[in-house]
């Protein structure tokens, strides 16, 4: 360990107790490698878990704990929630891409009825800022216009004026009545003119953008000329290695392509929204958020409140993939006009909001060099790649060039392109799908020109033990053997196959901790402000609980989403599995010896001698035993709670921003099928092997990959956003012209499951929403060219770009 | 209409405004604007309603609700605000995304796409109706055990259309089963186990 390494692993234990011991947990692939290491770790650590197949809830298919309250529709989201007295709130938008406010008059507006409080935005978020060239620091002011003291419109659908109503419909309508007088400014939406030294600046200088709970932002002090910012040269695992010269000059063979990959919206279900109920002495928030603690946070900071008189509750939510931190336009509105009209506030956005200016995953273009040996080995490679976040920054695309195989020399530089768009956010793995769809295409040419098998070549340039057992397995399952040279399918329908992978970190959010709770009755409560966003972590929490005290998952209360109870993670990154597991584990196993020790005058034994199997109390050797319920009567005061926080990793962290040791890897094959005369793409099967350490609930892991898998297809295939260039208007703010991926375009999935032990916590678990989706539109690229003998570098791949790639190919 | 503020019902139905009667239908609004509450109630049950709330009739799960609403009202929003039952979602309000779905007469609708003033004297079964006698229907049973749930928000709609097709069709196939959906839209990505669930609700397995 190196000095850094060590200062990283003693971050975040300040609290934990300064003894230690050592104990031996599982390490390896299940039914591969499997072995055991020594780590040594707090003395208030429950015991090592062994694999799954010797547990008994754990790793075992369980039913979802709300599946009930979603089926039936009793499932409360914010959308749902109507409180006493609730107002309705309303955003008007700019429909200028670029405009001064020389006024603006809610005069009008005010007098509609049922009207009960209006404002004009002062404050939009979610932006890059201007920087102070001489102080380095961002300008918030600088976006003022100083005539007026209100912001410059940047791009269309810029929050202007806000008007809360007693229905929705009142406030919809009254927002007709704001005047409004713009004085338009040049503007430029596309992101080749945006670059031109000539093109409209967005912003008058340089800029700033802090990263998010969500990911986004961009590093402090880049130079900008014009609309483009950087050169970007180092991210999160390092820049540079090597000497590129040298390693070309080595290389025997080039493969260098220009890949290009549009924007994704990340169109949820439930739009963003949140309800604001500003009484006298505090603020109750509900909201469709990824993250309540996060989201208590960014609103006690935006309004200058104690993070204690805010409280966020997110019971259910529809869904966010990145989009859903913070307290947005929207909810700033929503605060503020709670405040004027003393009433809770709703504010959803509605569909065209959501589809215009709600974030979205960044567009790229990737210039992406490879060189190689004869025999594949990798020699050099460089990356230059430019991508446009709007109005915001970090439209980067990851590490995947520079990471996923070996190559000792490696250069790359990231441009951001400003435009007059609303402002691109984290969107599920930001950045890695897009630098997986270049460099796993790369290397895919590479293996073509070489002759050389994709999974030959991986195997001998990709350092990951967990990539190459999922290679190998999901080859099997997919009937790799079977693949044909690249063009070799004959006919108007050609058949093809093809295979990608990616990675994801294992990061950790120590802002993970639980409260436990056994009522006298006998039940038992787990207690965490961590939220479900669909993945299930309800459930896993109950699991977890009910491993550890021999009971049934559906035993367990699970209580969440509630900024009253002890502070959970955001969920974004990947991190909520792995963040709140240990916690909870520990929580239930300090419980346990809680227990154990009143129950030990009652058996008359040792607390060591007991063990809880069945809701039973009882002697390990099978002696006497008492039910937990009866022993919970016994309790010596209505409750007994047990507080417990995230450990810092067995082992310490790789690097200081609790980023792990170990990454989320994963190997996706896809067989497609692409009809020459009509230029469609039908995916018939996707295989796709995952890993995510110790799996908890496969029936939930299942579904989330699904769900990447689709949206990967989904991004690849279909969606794709027109902003017209002339007026800077998204033309299909929708979800009937923005295609998604439907019923009937859905492949065949089969997921190969990995069972992965790390060593590092409690419950040795981590996430897998990212890496469900980095691999996918790579593989059906990969899949593409070889059905038809021509690459497709740009998405989505549409009838239109097949056919034209076809032409060019001359395979027509 | 909230329904949650009385006050500003009252107010619509008693004082129509100049901007409202403009945007009205003239000669309606008119005669409207001079009769008494219950009048109007009863003159909005006639061919030609509006522009303020008029009387409606609702057959909801079997239970009979009287209702003022504005004509423009959809009923997605009745049954959501009026009527509290929040199952039915809005996700896209025209028709795209299903979220709303809901059965008329045991027909498929998109209630964000439907007048409830259109909808008197006609059977609305909504998802918090689907269950009988405390009895899960068969496809939301299978939707729990398959884990065809994800954040959930398309679930009611997606329950609907499929509890419908076994309705009509007793033994669906999978691409019926995707004919049925095509129109729910999931972004969490929920189709496969969908479709294994329906499946299984009909008593088969999905291949």
């Amino acid at each position: 360990m190196s000095e850094g390494e060590k200062k990283a692993a003693g971050k975040g234990t300040l609290t934990e107790s300064k003894k230690t011991k050592t104990i031996k947990v599982p390490i390896g692939i299940f039914g591969v490698n499997i072995a055991e290491v020594e780590r040594e770790v707090p003395l208030d650590e429950p015991p090592p878990l062994p694999v799954n197949a010797e547990l008994n809830v754990l790793g075992k298919p369980t039913k979802r704990l709300d599946g009930h309250l979603k089926v039936t529709g009793a499932a409360r989201y914010t959308a749902d929630i109507q409180l006493s007295g609730m107002l309705y709130g309303r955003i008007l938008r700019s429909p200028h891409p670029h405009a001064k406010i020389k006024s603006i008059d809610l005069s009008q507006a005010c007098k509609q009825p049922g009207v009960r409080a209006a404002h004009i935005i002062t404050r939009v978020v979610g932006t890059a800022k201007e920087r102070d060239e001489k102080t380095r620091a961002i300008d918030a002011k600088i976006l003022f216009d100083s005539s007026t003291g209100v912001p410059i419109v940047k791009y269309v659908g810029q929050p202007v004026a806000a008007i809360a109503a007693t229905t929705d419909r009142a406030a919809a309508e009254a927002l007709e009545y704001i005047k409004v007088e713009y004085e338009p400014l040049p503007f430029v939406v596309d992101m080749y003119d945006a670059m031109k030294p000539d093109a409209p600046k967005v912003f008058q200088g340089p800029t700033e953008q802090e990263g998010t709970a969500g990911g986004g932002g961009a590093p402090p002090g880049l130079p900008q000329k014009g609309n483009v910012r950087g050169p970007e040269v180092a991210g999160l695992l390092g820049g540079d290695r090597g000497d590129v010269k040298a390693g070309f000059a080595e290389a025997d063979l080039v493969v260098e392509n220009e890949y290009h990959t549009q924007i994704q919206m990340h169109s949820a279900l439930e739009p963003h929204g949140l309800i604001a109920d500003w009484r006298d002495d505090a603020l109750t928030i509900y909201a469709s958020t990824q993250g309540t603690s996060s989201l208590r946070d960014d609103i006690a900071h935006l309004f200058n409140l104690p993070k204690n008189k805010v409280r966020v509750i997110t019971e259910f939510m529809g869904g966010g993939f990145g989009a859903k931190f913070g307290a947005g336009n929207y909810g700033i509105a929503a605060i503020l006009l709670s405040k004027q009209a003393k009433a809770p506030v709703k504010l959803m956005h509605d569909r065209k909001e959501e589809q215009t200016c709600a974030g979205f995953r960044p567009a790229s273009v990737q210039n992406l060099k490879i060189g190689a040996k004869n025999d594949g080995t990798l020699t050099a490679i460089t990356l230059s790649s430019h991508g446009t976040a709007g109005t915001a920054l970090g439209a980067g695309v990851g590490w995947a060039a520079q990471n996923l195989y070996k190559c000792a020399n490696f250069s790359s530089q990231h441009f951001d392109v400003l435009t007059n768009q609303s402002p691109g956010c984290a969107f599920r793995a930001p950045g890695q799908p897009q630098g997986c769809f270049a460099i796993e295409q790369a290397i895919d040419e590479l293996c073509d020109r070489l002759g050389l098998d994709p999974l030959e070549l991986r195997d001998k340039i990709d350092a990951d033990e967990m990539r190459k057992q999922q290679r190998n397995l999901g080859a099997k399952a997919f009937d790799w053997s079977k693949r044909k040279r690249a063009g070799s399918d004959k006919g108007a329908i050609r058949r093809g196959v093809g295979m990608a992978q990616g990675e994801w970190p294992r990061f950790v959010d120590m802002n993970s901790s639980c409260e436990l709770r056994l009522t006298n009755d006998g039940g038992v409560e787990v207690l965490s402000s961590v939220q479900d966003i669909g993945t299930g972590i309800r459930t896993v929490l109950a699991q977890v609980v009910a491993e550890e005290l021999g009971l049934l998952p559906t035993d367990i209360v699970v209580r969440i989403g509630d900024t009253v109870f002890p502070t959970g993670p955001a969920s974004g990154g990947s991190v909520t599995t792995g963040s709140i597991t240990p916690a909870v584990r520990k929580a239930a196993h300090h419980l346990k010896l809680k227990i154990f020790d009143l129950a030990s005058s009652k058996l008359s034994a040792e607390p060591e001698d007991l063990i809880m199997k069945d809701g039973k109390i009882s002697e390990k050797n099978g002696g006497n035993s008492l039910t937990l319920k009866k022993l919970a009567k016994e309790l010596p005061t209505d409750q007994l709670s047990v507080f417990a926080s995230r450990t810092a990793d067995y082992g310490g962290f790789e690097k200081g921003n609790f980023l792990g040791f170990g990454r989320l890897s994963s190997v996706q094959f896809a067989e497609v099928l692409v009809d020459t005369e009509s230029g469609r793409i039908h995916i018939e099967r996707i295989v796709a092997a995952h890993s995510c350490g110790r799996p908890l609930n496969p029936l939930a892991l299942e579904s989330q990959i699904n769900g990447g898998v689709l949206q990967g297809i989904s991004w690849a295939l279909y969606e794709n956003r027109h902003v017209d260039k002339a007026s800077g208007i998204v033309v299909n703010p929708n979800v009937e012209q923005y295609k998604l991926v439907g019923a009937k375009e859905v492949p065949k999935i089969e997921i190969v499951l990995m069972e992965e032990y790390l060593g590092r916590s409690a419950t040795d678990a981590t996430g897998i929403g990212e890496p469900a989706i980095v691999p996918t539109a790579a593989a059906i690229a990969n899949a593409v060219a070889n059905a038809i003998g021509v690459r497709i570098l740009s998405l989505p791949m549409t009838p239109d770009k097949v056919l034209a790639a076809l032409k060019k190919g001359g395979s027509r | 209409m909230a329904g949650k503020d009385d006050e500003y019902e009252r107010k619509q139905s008693r004082d129509i405004s100049r901007r409202r009667f403009l945007k009205g239908a003239g000669l309606t609004a008119l005669s409207m604007a001079n009769l008494s509450e219950a009048q109007a109630a009863k003159e909005a049950s006639a061919a030609i309603r509006g522009p303020g709330a008029t009387a409606v009739t609702l057959r909801v799960n079997n239970a009979v609700h009287n209702l003022q609403v504005e004509p423009c009202e959809t009923l997605a929003e009745t049954l959501r605000t009026q009527l509290g039952m929040t199952g039915t979602k809005v996700s896209c309000d025209r028709g795209t995304c299903s979220a709303c779905t809901v059965w008329l007469d045991g027909a498929t609708m998109c209630a964000c796409m439907t007048l409830t003033v259109d909808v008197q004297d006609r059977a609305v079964t909504t998802i918090e109706g689907l269950a009988q006698d405390g009895k899960l229907h068969p496809v939301q049973e299978a939707f729990i055990e398959k884990d065809a749930t994800m954040c959930g928000f398309c679930t009611p709609g997606m329950v609907m259309s499929c509890a419908a097709l076994l309705a009509r069709n007793s033994s669906p196939t999978l691409d019926d089963v995707r004919e049925a959906t095509c129109g729910n839209f999931c972004r969490c990505g929920t189709y496969p186990k969908v479709f294994a669930a329906t499946l299984a609700a009909a008593g088969k397995g999905v291949k």
